[in-house]
C-alpha cells in the first residue's frame, strides 16, 4: 500500500509519540487528519475524528479518514463511554465555549485524553501585556483581540489547577519552547509556549 | 429470467418504448404490509463492467422522481441522466473502475413493478388495488436484483433524498452485504413537515375528476391538472429562497407590465407551470401517491424501540453522511441525527455539511466540495476494500474498524 507520510507539526508528533499502537483514537479538531493520517499508517491505530470547517473534513475524507463535521462543544455528547483509548483535543481547548466541560467528556470517551494548548502565561504574552499594554498577537495566537476564535486561555498554571480541581490525573507534561522544541524547561508557566498533557480518570 | 431487450411501458394515455435491462421473479415476494406481490419485475441499468470476483459493484439508489437512467440520456424527456455529472468514466462514481447498477423502484412508473402493471389476477392495471409498499419493500426488491446477478456483497450503495433512505434501509436491513454507505441529503424519519407536503401533492391528484379514484387508465383520462400541482408545490420545497430569488426574482415573464389578471406574470410562476407540465408527461399519478406514501412511512427508529443508534448497533459498514447548508426539506439537522446515532453506536462514519444556496435539489448538482467528498470517500474505502484484508466477495468481510 503507497502511503505519502506528511511532515507533522512538533507538537503533534510528541502527541503521536504518546499512544500506543493498535489503539483506538478519536482527534477533536483533527484539521487536515495530519495526526490521524499518521497513527493510521504508522502505529495502526483506528482513528475518528472531529472538525469544525468543510474543507478541512473534505482533505481527511479523501485522505479515506473518518471524519464528521461538528464540534467540541456540541457533538461530543453523541459518544459513548469508553469509545476510545485515547481523545486528543490539540489546540483546540482554548476555543471552546465550556472547557471544563469538553474535559470530562473527553475522559468519558476515551480511557485517556491528551490535551495540548498555547500558554497565555508565556513571557512574550505577558510582555505585551504589562510592557505594550496591548493583547498578545504571537506566532501560536496568531489573532487580533477582535477576531480570535480563542475565547478562554489559560496558563499551564492555570491547566494544573483545574486537573486538580476535578481530580484528573496527569500522566505525563511535555512543553515545547518558543522555537517550538520540546525542552526540559525549569519555569514552563513562563518559558514554555505550548503545552501537552496525558490526562487521566481520577 | 433476464431481457436485455427494450420493454414497453404505460406513462399516463400514451404507451412508451424504453430501452433496459429488466428481470422477473416469479416468487412472490412478502412485503411489509403483510401482503405478498408477485411475479415483480424489475427494470434497471448497469454501467461499467462486473469484475470476475464480483466485488466492483456499486448500487445507486434514486429519488422519488427519479429513474433507472442515470447516467445516459433519458429515453422519454432526451435530457442527461439525472446524476450524469456523478456518474460516469472518471466521475466520483467512476464506471471505469465500478460496475453500477440502478433499478427504478417498485411502486414506481419505469417499468418495474408498480400500479401501472397489470394485475395478473385481473389482467386490468393495478391502480389502487396495488398494494402500499415501503422504503424497505423496494431494497427487497433491489436485494433480489443484486443476488440475481451474483454478488454477495456491494462496494457500496449512494442515493439522494428518498435514495438516501434506501441507503440507510440496505445498510440497516442487510449490513453484511454492504460495504461503504453513502446518504445524501436525507433523513433517518420522514417528519411531520414532509408528510404535510406530500399530503398536499396527494390531495392534488385526488381532487382531480380525472383520477377517477386511481382508474383513469381504463377510463382513458389523465389526471393532468392534479398531478402538476403535485408536482409545483414539490418542487417548490426542492428549492431554497435564495435560490429561487437569485433564478427569478420578482423578474416579469415576456411582458413590461404586471396584467392585473392570473396569467403567469411572474418568472417564477411561469417556471413552476413548465416544471409541472413537463412532468406529466413523465410520470404516473398513481406511482407517485404510493412513492410519496412509502416516504411518509419511513422511520428508521420505529422497529428498534424508537432509538436510531440500535438500529446501526455493531454495524460493520462505513458510512459517509451528507447535507446541504439550505436544504430545508431534509436538513442538516435531520442528517446530523444519522450522524449523531452512528456515533452513539462508535459506528464508523464522515460526515461533511456542504455549503451550497440550492436547496435540497443541491444533491443532483455540482456544489463546490461535494463530488470530492464523494470522490475521497469512495477511492479511501476502495483502498481497504481491494487492497486490504476486506478484498473478498463473502458476506463480513469487510475490513472492520
Amino acid at each position: 500500500m503507497k502511503h505519502k507520510d506528511v511532515a507533522l507539526r512538533t507538537d503533534l508528533k510528541l502527541i503521536a509519540e504518546i499512544i500506543e499502537p493498535d489503539s483506538r483514537v478519536l482527534d477533536i479538531g483533527c484539521g487536515d487528519g495530519a495526526l490521524l493520517d499518521h497513527l493510521t499508517h504508522n502505529k495502526s491505530v483506528s482513528g475518528r475524528g472531529i472538525e469544525l470547517s468543510q474543507k478541512g473534513v473534505n482533505l481527511c475524507v479523501g485522505r479515506g479518514l473518518s471524519v464528521i463535521q461538528g464540534n467540541a462543544d456540541t457533538d461530543l455528547q453523541y459518544y459513548p463511554n469508553d469509545a476510545v483509548d485515547y481523545a486528543i483535543l490539540s489546540q483546540t481547548i482554548q476555543a471552546t465555549h465550556n472547557p471544563k466541560h469538553v474535559l470530562e467528556e473527553l475522559l468519558r470517551i476515551g480511557r485517556r485524553a491528551i490535551v495540548s494548548f498555547p500558554n497565555f502565561g508565556h513571557w512574550r504574552v505577558r510582555a505585551s501585556l504589562s510592557i505594550a499594554g496591548r493583547m498578545p498577537v504571537t506566532k501560536s495566537l496568531a489573532f487580533q483581540w477582535y477576531e480570535t476564535p480563542n475565547i478562554h486561555f489559560c496558563t499551564i498554571n492555570d491547566f494544573f489547577a483545574l486537573c486538580k480541581d476535578m481530580n484528573i490525573k496527569i500522566a505525563q507534561t511535555l512543553f515545547l519552547d518558543q522555537k517550538g522544541q520540546q525542552k526540559k524547561l525549569i519555569m514552563p508557566n513562563l518559558t514554555g509556549q505550548q503545552a501537552i498533557f496525558l490526562l487521566d480518570r481520577a | 429470467m433476464t431481457d436485455d431487450n427494450s420493454l414497453e411501458i404505460q406513462i399516463q394515455d400514451k404507451s412508451v418504448t424504453i430501452p433496459g435491462k429488466r428481470i422477473v421473479f416469479d416468487d412472490p415476494m412478502p412485503l411489509d404490509s403483510g401482503i405478498e406481490l408477485g411475479p415483480i419485475e424489475v427494470s434497471y441499468q448497469t454501467y461499467g463492467t462486473l469484475n470476475a470476483a464480483k466485488n466492483n459493484a456499486i448500487v445507486i439508489c434514486h429519488a422519488l422522481t427519479g429513474d433507472q437512467f442515470v447516467s445516459e440520456t433519458h429515453p422519454i424527456t432526451q435530457k442527461p441522466g439525472w446524476w450524469a455529472m456523478m456518474v460516469g468514466p472518471g466521475k466520483p462514481v467512476d464506471t471505469d473502475k465500478y460496475f453500477v447498477i440502478c433499478s427504478s423502484v417498485i411502486g414506481g412508473c419505469m417499468g418495474s413493478t408498480g400500479p401501472v402493471s397489470v394485475d395478473p389476477k385481473t389482467n386490468k392495471p393495478y391502480g389502487l388495488n396495488f398494494p402500499v409498499i415501503t422504503i424497505g419493500d423496494m431494497v427487497r426488491a433491489q436485494k433480489r436484483l443484486v443476488e440475481s446477478l451474483g454478488i454477495k456483497k456491494l462496494f457500496c450503495v449512494i442515493g439522494g433524498s428518498m435514495g438516501g433512505m434506501q441507503v440507510l434501509q440496505w445498510a440497516v436491513s442487510y449490513p453484511e452485504m454492504v460495504f461503504a454507505a453513502i446518504p445524501i441529503a436525507t433523513a433517518p424519519r420522514h417528519t411531520a413537515q414532509n408528510i404535510a407536503f406530500h399530503e398536499v401533492g396527494r390531495q392534488a391528484i385526488m381532487a382531480d375528476p380525472n383520477w377517477c379514484h386511481g382508474a383513469y387508465l381504463e377510463e382513458d383520462k389523465v389526471p393532468r391538472a392534479g398531478l402538476s400541482v403535485a408536482r409545483m408545490t414539490a418542487h417548490v420545497t426542492y428549492l431554497s429562497e435564495p435560490a429561487l430569488h437569485r433564478k427569478f426574482g420578482r423578474r416579469l415573464q415576456d411582458r413590461t407590465n404586471l396584467t392585473y389578471g392570473f396569467d403567469a406574470d411572474f418568472q417564477v410562476e411561469s417556471y413552476l407551470r413548465h416544471q409541472g407540465f413537463t412532468f406529466v408527461e413523465r410520470f404516473d399519478a398513481n406511482s407517485y401517491l404510493y412513492i410519496t406514501r412509502a416516504m411518509d412511512y419511513f422511520d428508521l427508529a420505529e422497529e428498534h424501540n424508537g432509538m436510531l443508534a440500535n438500529a446501526f448497533k455493531d454495524s460493520p459498514v462505513r458510512f459517509c453522511v451528507i447535507s446541504f447548508s439550505s436544504d430545508w426539506l431534509f436538513p442538516t439537522s435531520a442528517n446530523r441525527e444519522i450522524v449523531h446515532a452512528l456515533n452513539a453506536v462508535a459506528a464508523d462514519v464522515s460526515f461533511v455539511e456542504v455549503q451550497s444556496d440550492a436547496g435540497h435539489d443541491a444533491f443532483l448538482l455540482k456544489e463546490p466540495g461535494f463530488h470530492e467528498t464523494v470522490d475521497g470517500f469512495i477511492k479511501g474505502c476502495a483502498e481497504r476494500w481491494f487492497n486490504g484484508q476486506g478484498a473478498g466477495t463473502g458476506a463480513g468481510e469487510g475490513l472492520r474498524l
